[in-house]
C-alpha cells in the first residue's frame, strides 16, 4: 500500500515529464491500436478496414503489459448517422473503440472498429435518388464521444456520385483531440473524377476505411545556441567549395588562352600557306615592301 | 559551361536581392508619399500666452495628442498613445506643459508645449483595482481634470481624488472615495477659495457634498441631502455655486445650490418652462456660465439660471448643431460659439453669456456638403489689428475632418477621416485621350528643354548645388506621376478608401491627393438607420472589354447598427465622378459579402450577400445575373467562422427561399462542420488567399532537376487556435498550458489537410496565405521569443507527371479537371524561425502575373513596414545546402530571420498606428504598390526582384543619345582616318 502511495506521489512529481512525453505515446498508441484492425488485410499502415457485411467479429481484448497499470481503458461506442440530401439524420452504424485514459489525465481512442448497417430498401431508393440528382450524402458524428452528442454534431458530406465503385467505397478520417471529435472528413478513398457520371453500385455493401488522426507536433525552430562560434565555423566549412576540377577552376583563363592559341595556329597556318598560295595582290605588296625594307636596312 | 554562367548570373542576382529594395537618399519621395493625420478630435485646448498663441493642442479618438499650427494646420508635434491608452482629458498647466489624462484616468502625463517632449508621467493607482468601480463601464469612472493656480492638478479617477504637482508629477495627497459609495460627478474648486467640493450621488436620490482642504486633502465637511424624486444622468455646473440636473422622470430640471449651509433643491417642470412638451430633454455638457443648453431632438433651448434656482428660457434655436464652452476674455466677459445649419451654409454666432440679445459676431460660411454636419465647436479669441477682440473657432465635422473658421472663411481644413480607414480597393484611371497632353507639352517646350539640359548636366556631374536642388525638385513634382490618366506601367490608379465615418475617398496613387470624397448618404444617421457602420468596399463594375465607355464603380456594404443581424445598406459609387449611382436599404442583414468570379454583359461583378440566417442574396438583381448564376449554382460553396463558438461551417446553395417571393434569395444547407473543443481550443486567426492573386506556375523545379507540384486551391483556409487559458495577457499562462494549433482546411469539403500543434506557444497570431504556403507569426513561451513559421503544401497526385516521355505521349493528367471530392494526396513541409519583433500586420507582395518572387511585408511594432524575402521562410532550408540547392537559391539554415535595415520600405518614416498593409499589382510585372494605413498613410512602389523589366525613371535618355551620336561620330572619324592612312600607305 505504501509503495503504491509512493508510486502515486512519484507519478505526480513526474507528471510534467509524462505530459511532455504524451505525444510520443499517442503515436505509439495509434499504431498499437491498428494492429488489431490490420490483421484482416494489411493494406496501408494507417487504415482500419472493415466490411459491413458480414459485420466484423468482436475483437478479443489483447492484454497489454507494456503500459503502466494506472492507465485504464474502457469500451465506448458512438453512433454514425446519415442523411440523404436534406432529409433527417438516421442511424447508419456504430463505431466501437477503447478509450484509454493516461495517468496524466489525457484520453485517447484506440482500436476503432466500425460496423455499418446495410442499406434498407428505402435507403437504397433514397440513395439512388441522390445519385440521379447529384446531391449530397451527409454523415454526422457526435463532437464528444464520452458524452454524445457533445456541443454539436460534426457534419461531413460528399456528392453521392463519388461513392459507388463495384460496391460503395467510403473513407473516414476522424480528427480527434482527447475525447472530442474535431472534424470528420468523409469521402471516397480514391479519386472522384470531375464530370461526375451516374453509376449505380453493383453491390449495395459498404467498404469502409477509417483513420483516426491526432495532431502532430510542429517542428521546433532550429537552435544554434550551443555555441555560436562552433556553428559559424561549421558554416565556414560548409562554404569551403568542394574540390573542383581544373577546368572548373580556371575556365575563365583557359578560354582566352585557347582563343589565343587558336588564333596563333590559324596565323601559323596562314603563314605556312603564304608561300604556296599564289595571290598576286599579296605578292605585290610583298614586292613593294621588299625594297623599302631593304632600304631601311641600308 | 552553361550552368556555370547561370550560376554566376544567379550569384549576381542573389547578392543584389539583399539590397534590391533599398533606396538612395535622393530617391525618397520619388515614388512614395506619406501623409500624417491625427484622427477625430475629441478635445482641443488653445493656448493664450505668447509662445503658444499660434497653436492648439488636441486629443483625438485615435489616441493621439498633437499640437497643430493654427495658421497652416501643420503638426508641430504628435504622440500616438497605445491602442488601450485612450485620452480622457487634456489641459495646459503652467503655460508650458500639456497635461493629458489617459487609460481611464490612470496615467497622467505632462508634455512640453513647444516641442512635445514628455516632462513627467504619473501612474495614479486606485486602491484596489479588482473593485467593482472598475468593472462598471462609463459614468462611474468619472474624470475631472483641473489645473489651479498653485500648480496643483486635481484628478478624480477610479474612486480616488488625487492632487498632483504640475511641476514634477508627484502625488501631493489623495483622498479615497471608494469606500463612501458615492458616485462623484464633479470636482469644483472656486477660484478664490482653498476648498474643493466633490459632489455626487449616493444611490439615485441622495446628493452629497464633500468639502476638502485643497492644501492637505483632509475632509472639512460632509453634507448630504435627499431628493426623493431621484436624478437622471449627470450634473452640470452652471455657475460657481449652482448645479443642474434632470430628475428621474426626465420631465423636471433640478437646480442644486450646494455651497450654502444646507443643500437646497429647486425643481422646475420643463414643459411649464418651455411652454410645450418637446420630447426627451438632454442637457448638453457645454459650460456656458449661467446658461444651460437643453436639447430636444433638433431644438436647442437656452435656459438662464438666476439666483435662487429660478430658470428662464432665453432662446430657442431650431437647427443648432453644436455649442462650445464659454471662453472668458477681457474683464470677466464670457463668450461662446453657437453653430447652426441654415440652408446649406453654416451660421456661426458668438454670443456673450451675460448679454444674450446682442450677437458679438455673426458669420455665414458656405461649406462643402461632403463634410456633413458640425459635431463639435471649440472657440478661441485673438486681438485684432484694431485692438478689438476677434474670435476663431475650430469645428469637427461629421466626417471627422477638422476646420478652422476665422473672419467668415475656412482658413484650413484637415481630412482627419483618413486616419481611420476600414477598407481599401482600387480603380483604374481613365484612358488617355489623344491630343490632350501634346498642347500642354508645346506650351512648356522651353521648360521641357531646360529640364532636360539640367538633367544632362546632372548626369555629367557639371551641375552646381543649386541646379541639383532644381533637378530634385523637378523629379519630385513630376507631373507625370500625378496625371489623371492611365499609364502603361499601371502605377497610376485610384485608391478607393472607406473610413469609419462612412466617407469614401479617392486617393491618387501618384501623390496621394484626394481626387474626390463622398460622405455616403446611405451611411449617415437617419430615421431608419440609427447607427450606420461601413463594412467593406468591393469592385462592382470594372469595365474593360465590351463596356469600355462605362465608368467603373464600387460597391460599399454597410449595416444599420452595431450588431451583425442589423439590416444592411448597399451603395454604388462611380469612381471617376465620385457620385452615388444607387443606394439600397436592404431588408436582410449582411454577414458576409462574396464577390463571385462572374460578370454580366456590362462587366458588373456578381456578388452574393449572406445574411445572418445563412440565406444568400444575389446582386445585381437582374435576370441576366440569375441566368449566369443558375449555371454555376451547384458549384458555389462558402464557409462561415463562428469565432466565439469555435465552429467553422461549410455551406452550399439549396433552392430558392421559402416563404419569401424573391427569386434572388436562396436557401443554403450546411455541408460540413468543424467543432473545436471549447475547453482546449479557441479560434484567434484565420487567413485565406487573396481573391485576385495570380499564380504563374504550379510546378516548382527543385535542386536535383526534380519537379514538385504546388497544391494551389482557392479554397484553402488557414485557422489558428490557441488554448483558452493562453488567450489572456502575456506572462499569465505557463508554457505547459498554452499551445497553438494550426489547420489548413479545404473549404469546399471541410477536409483538414494539415493539422499541427506548437506546444508552449501563444497568440496574437498574424498570418498570410499565398500560393501554396502560409506564414504565421506567434510567440513562443518556451524560447521567450517571437517566431514565424511557414507551411508549404504540395500536391502529390500529380507527382507522376515528371516523366518527359509521358508528357510527349500524352499520358499525363495535367489537363484533367481536379475534384476536391477526391481524396487529397498532399504533402506539407514546415519550419519555424525566430523573429525578433512583434508584428502589427502581415502581407505579401502581389504582381500582375505572379512571376516575380515574393516578399513578405511585415508591419513592425515600430510602425514601419519591413520587406522580407520569402526565401528566408523556406521550409527546405538546411544547414549545409548542397551545391545544387545553392543554385536553386536556398539560403543556409539559421535560427532567426534577419532584419536588414535597408529593407524597410518605409525607410525613415513611420506609419503611426499601423493597422493594415495592402498590396496592389501594377501592370509592370516586377512592381507592386504597397499601401500601409493607420493613423498615417504611406504608399510606395517596390520591386521584390528589382525592376528587371524596365529602365529606372531617372535613366538619362539624353546621355544615351549623346553616347550613340558620339560613337557614330567616332566611327566616321576613325573610318576617314584609316582611309587616309591606307591611302598614304598605298602611295608610299
Amino acid at each position: 500500500m505504501s509503495t503504491f502511495h509512493f508510486l502515486f506521489i512519484l507519478s505526480i512529481f513526474f507528471s510534467p515529464t509524462l505530459s511532455f512525453r504524451s505525444d510520443e505515446l499517442l503515436i505509439d498508441d495509434e499504431e498499437f491500436g491498428l494492429e488489431g484492425g490490420v490483421q484482416a488485410q494489411p493494406l496501408s499502415p494507417d487504415l482500419v478496414n472493415t466490411r459491413s457485411s458480414p459485420p466484423p467479429a468482436t475483437a478479443t481484448t489483447t492484454t497489454r503489459k507494456k503500459y503502466s497499470d494506472t492507465d485504464s481503458d474502457s469500451k465506448i461506442q458512438f453512433l454514425l448517422e446519415h442523411a440523404f440530401g436534406d432529409s433527417e439524420f438516421s442511424s447508419a452504424g456504430t463505431f466501437t473503440a477503447r478509450l484509454k485514459t493516461w495517468n496524466h489525465g489525457g484520453q485517447t481512442l484506440t482500436k476503432l472498429r466500425f460496423s455499418r448497417n446495410a442499406f434498407t430498401d428505402l435507403e437504397k431508393e433514397k440513395f439512388q435518388n441522390l445519385l440521379k440528382g447529384d446531391d449530397f450524402y451527409k454523415i454526422r458524428l457526435p463532437s464528444n464521444v464520452l458524452s454524445p452528442p457533445g456541443r454539436e454534431h460534426i457534419i461531413s458530406s460528399v456528392k453521392a456520385r463519388c461513392l459507388p465503385r463495384e460496391g460503395l467505397d467510403e473513407h473516414f478520417v476522424i480528427h480527434m483531440e482527447g475525447g472530442n471529435i474535431l472534424a470528420v472528413n468523409y469521402g471516397t478513398p480514391g479519386a472522384c473524377s470531375h464530370p461526375r457520371q451516374l453509376k449505380l453500385p453493383a453491390k449495395w455493401s459498404f467498404n469502409s476505411h477509417t483513420v483516426l488522426k491526432n495532431s502532430e507536433q510542429a517542428p521546433r525552430a532550429p537552435i544554434f545556441s550551443e555555441d555560436l562560434l562552433g556553428g559559424e565555423t561549421g558554416e565556414g566549412e560548409a562554404l569551403q567549395p568542394p574540390e573542383r576540377s581544373f577546368w572548373a577552376k580556371y575556365w575563365m583563363y583557359l578560354i582566352p588562352l585557347g582563343l589565343i592559341v587558336m588564333n596563333a595556329i590559324t596565323q601559323a597556318m596562314n603563314m605556312a600557306e603564304e608561300p604556296a598560295g599564289g595571290q598576286p595582290l599579296q605578292q605585290g605588296t610583298a614586292v613593294q615592301r621588299g625594297p623599302t625594307a631593304a632600304a631601311r636596312r641600308r | 559551361m552553361d550552368i556555370r554562367v547561370f550560376l554566376l548570373l544567379l550569384l549576381v542576382l542573389v547578392s543584389s536581392v539583399e539590397h534590391g529594395f533599398s533606396l538612395y537618399e535622393d530617391q525618397v519621395g520619388l515614388m512614395d508619399w506619406h501623409q500624417r493625420y491625427i484622427g477625430k478630435v475629441k478635445h482641443a485646448v488653445f493656448h493664450t500666452q505668447k509662445t503658444g498663441r499660434k497653436r492648439v493642442v488636441v486629443s483625438t479618438e485615435e489616441n493621439v495628442v498633437a499640437s497643430l499650427d493654427l495658421r497652416h494646420a501643420e503638426i508641430f508635434w504628435r504622440h500616438v498613445l497605445g491602442t488601450n491608452d485612450a485620452v480622457d482629458a487634456v489641459d495646459i498647466a503652467l503655460g508650458k506643459y500639456v497635461i493629458t489624462l489617459s487609460s481611464e484616468g490612470s496615467i497622467l502625463r505632462a508634455w512640453n508645449l513647444p516641442d512635445g517632449q514628455m516632462v513627467w508621467e504619473s501612474f495614479l493607482q486606485g486602491s484596489n483595482p479588482s473593485k467593482s468601480l472598475l468593472s462598471v463601464p462609463g459614468s462611474i469612472v468619472q474624470i475631472n481634470l483641473k489645473v489651479d493656480k498653485d500648480n496643483v492638478i486635481l484628478v478624480f479617477s477610479k474612486g480616488f481624488l488625487h492632487a498632483v504637482s504640475s511641476i514634477d508629477g508627484d502625488v501631493l495627497w489623495d483622498k479615497d472615495f471608494s469606500a463612501e459609495s458615492i458616485e462623484v460627478q464633479q470636482i469644483i474648486q472656486p477660484p478664490e477659495s482653498y476648498v474643493i467640493y466633490a459632489v455626487g450621488f449616493v444611490g439615485s436620490s441622495q446628493f452629497d457634498v464633500y468639502q476638502i482642504n485643497a492644501k492637505s486633502g483632509e475632509l472639512l465637511k460632509h453634507k448630504s441631502a435627499a431628493f426623493p424624486d431621484g436624478f437622471y444622468g449627470e450634473v452640470l455646473l452652471v455657475s460657481s455655486d449652482m448645479l443642474v440636473s434632470l430628475d428621474a422622470t426626465r420631465s423636471n430640471l433640478v437646480t442644486i445650490s450646494f455651497r450654502k449651509e444646507e443643500i437646497s433643491f429647486s425643481k422646475t417642470h420643463i414643459s411649464y418652462l418651455v411652454g410645450e412638451s418637446l420630447g426627451i430633454p438632454v442637457i448638453l455638457p457645454s459650460k456656458l456660465s449661467g446658461i444651460l443648453a437643453v436639447k430636444f431632438n433638433t431644438l436647442l433651448v437656452f435656459i438662464r439660471v438666476k439666483s435662487e434656482g429660478k430658470l428662464e428660457v432665453v432662446d430657442k434655436i431650431a437647427n443648432a448643431a453644436a455649442v462650445s464652452d464659454a471662453l472668458s476674455f477681457s474683464e470677466g466677459q464670457q463668450a461662446f460659439a453657437l453653430v447652426e445649419h441654415v440652408d446649406g451654409k453654416i451660421l456661426l454666432t458668438v454670443k456673450l453669456s451675460h448679454d444674450w440679445n446682442s450677437d458679438f459676431l455673426k458669420e455665414s460660411i458656405a461649406m462643402d456638403h461632403q463634410w456633413g454636419l458640425v459635431q463639435k465647436v471649440f472657440i478661441n479669441t485673438y486681438i485684432r489689428t484694431d485692438r478689438s477682440h476677434g474670435f476663431r473657432v475650430l469645428i469637427v465635422m461629421e466626417d471627422h475632418s477638422l476646420l478652422l473658421l476665422q473672419q467668415g472663411e475656412i482658413v484650413w481644413s484637415r481630412e482627419e477621416g483618413l486616419a481611420s480607414i476600414i477598407d481599401v480597393t482600387t480603380s483604374e484611371l481613365p484612358v488617355e485621350k489623344k491630343g490632350v497632353s501634346v498642347a500642354k507639352v508645346e506650351q512648356n517646350l522651353f521648360e521641357w528643354l531646360k529640364g532636360h539640359v539640367l538633367k544632362l548636366k546632372g548626369t555629367l556631374m557639371l551641375a552646381s548645388p543649386e541646379d541639383i536642388a532644381v533637378i530634385q525638385d523637378m523629379r519630385l513634382k513630376s507631373s507625370e506621376k500625378s496625371k489623371m490618366t492611365r499609364d502603361h506601367n499601371g502605377f497610376r490608379k485610384l485608391l478607393i478608401v472607406l473610413t469609419r465615418a462612412g466617407k469614401l475617398y479617392a486617393l491618387h496613387t501618384g501623390d496621394g491627393r484626394v481626387i474626390w470624397s463622398l460622405l455616403l448618404p446611405s451611411l449617415r444617421k437617419s430615421g431608419s438607420c440609427k447607427h450606420p457602420t461601413g463594412l467593406s468596399v468591393y469592385q462592382w463594375q470594372v469595365p474593360h472589354h465590351h463596356a469600355m465607355d462605362e465608368n467603373p464603380s464600387v460597391l460599399v456594404a454597410g449595416r444599420c447598427g452595431p450588431h451583425w443581424d442589423a439590416p444592411g445598406v448597399l451603395s454604388f459609387v462611380d469612381t471617376y465622378t465620385g457620385k452615388e449611382l444607387n443606394a439600397l436599404g436592404l431588408t436582410h442583414s449582411v454577414a458576409q459579402v462574396i464577390p463571385l468570379p462572374f460578370t454580366d454583359s456590362t462587366e458588373q461583378h456578381l456578388h452574393l450577400l449572406i445574411d445572418s440566417d445563412q440565406c444568400a442574396h444575389l446582386y445585381p438583381r437582374t435576370s441576366e445575373a440569375i441566368g449566369i448564376f443558375q449555371r454555376e449554382f451547384s458549384n458555389i460553396y462558402w464557409y462561415s467562422v463562428e469565432a466565439d463558438n469555435g465552429i467553422i461551417k461549410g455551406h452550399a446553395l439549396r433552392s430558392n427561399c421559402i416563404g419569401v417571393v424573391d427569386e434572388y434569395c436562396f436557401n443554403s444547407s450546411d455541408l460540413w462542420s468543424i467543432v473545436f473543443p471549447s475547453e482546449s481550443e479557441k479560434i484567434i486567426a484565420t487567413a485565406t488567399r487573396k481573391l485576385n492573386e495570380v499564380v504563374h506556375t504550379q510546378a516548382k523545379v527543385i535542386a536535383d532537376q526534380d519537379v514538385m507540384f504546388k497544391y494551389i486551391s482557392k479554397n484553402l483556409l488557414f485557422v489558428a487556435t490557441i488554448a483558452p487559458k493562453a488567450s489572456g495577457e502575456f506572462g499569465k499562462p505557463t508554457p505547459e498550458e498554452s499551445w497553438l494549433v494550426v489547420y489548413l482546411i479545404d473549404t469546399v469539403t471541410g477536409r483538414i489537410l494539415h493539422r499541427m500543434t506548437h506546444h508552449g506557444s501563444q497568440g496574437p497570431v498574424h498570418a498570410v496565405l499565398s500560393e501554396n504556403w502560409v506564414v504565421y507569426h506567434y510567440f513562443n513561451l518556451r524560447a521567450h521569443r517571437y517566431e514565424m513559421s511557414v507551411i508549404e503544401i504540395y500536391d502529390l497526385s500529380r507527382a507522376e507527371n515528371k516523366d518527359v516521355w509521358k508528357l510527349l505521349v500524352g499520358k499525363h493528367n495535367l489537363t484533367s479537371p481536379i475534384s476536391l471530392y477526391s481524396r487529397p494526396e498532399v504533402m506539407t513541409k514546415s519550419q519555424s524561425y525566430f523573429f525578433t519583433q512583434s508584428v502589427k500586420a502581415l502581407a505579401v507582395t502581389s504582381t500582375a502575373k505572379g512571376i516575380t518572387s515574393k516578399q513578405l511585408l511585415i508591419g513592425t511594432i515600430g510602425d514601419q513596414v519591413l520587406a522580407l524575402d520569402k526565401r528566408y521562410l523556406d521550409p527546405r532550408r538546411s544547414v549545409n545546402p548542397t551545391q545544387a540547392e545553392k543554385e536553386e537559391g536556398i539560403i543556409p539554415l539559421s535560427d532567426s530571420l534577419p532584419i536588414i535595415p535597408q529593407s524597410y520600405v518605409t525607410h525613415a518614416l513611420k506609419v503611426e498606428g499601423l493597422r493594415g498593409i495592402v498590396t496592389l499589382p501594377t501592370k509592370l510585372e516586377s512592381t507592386t504598390l504597397v499601401f500601409a494605413h493607420g493613423v498615417d498613410l504611406f504608399l510606395t512602389r517596390i520591386a521584390p526582384s528589382r525592376t528587371y523589366d524596365s529602365l529606372t525613371e531617372d535613366f538619362s535618355y539624353a546621355l544615351l543619345l549623346l553616347t550613340i551620336v558620339a560613337l557614330i561620330a567616332a566611327i566616321f572619324v576613325t573610318w576617314v582616318l584609316s582611309e587616309k592612312k591606307e591611302l598614304q600607305e598605298k602611295w608610299r
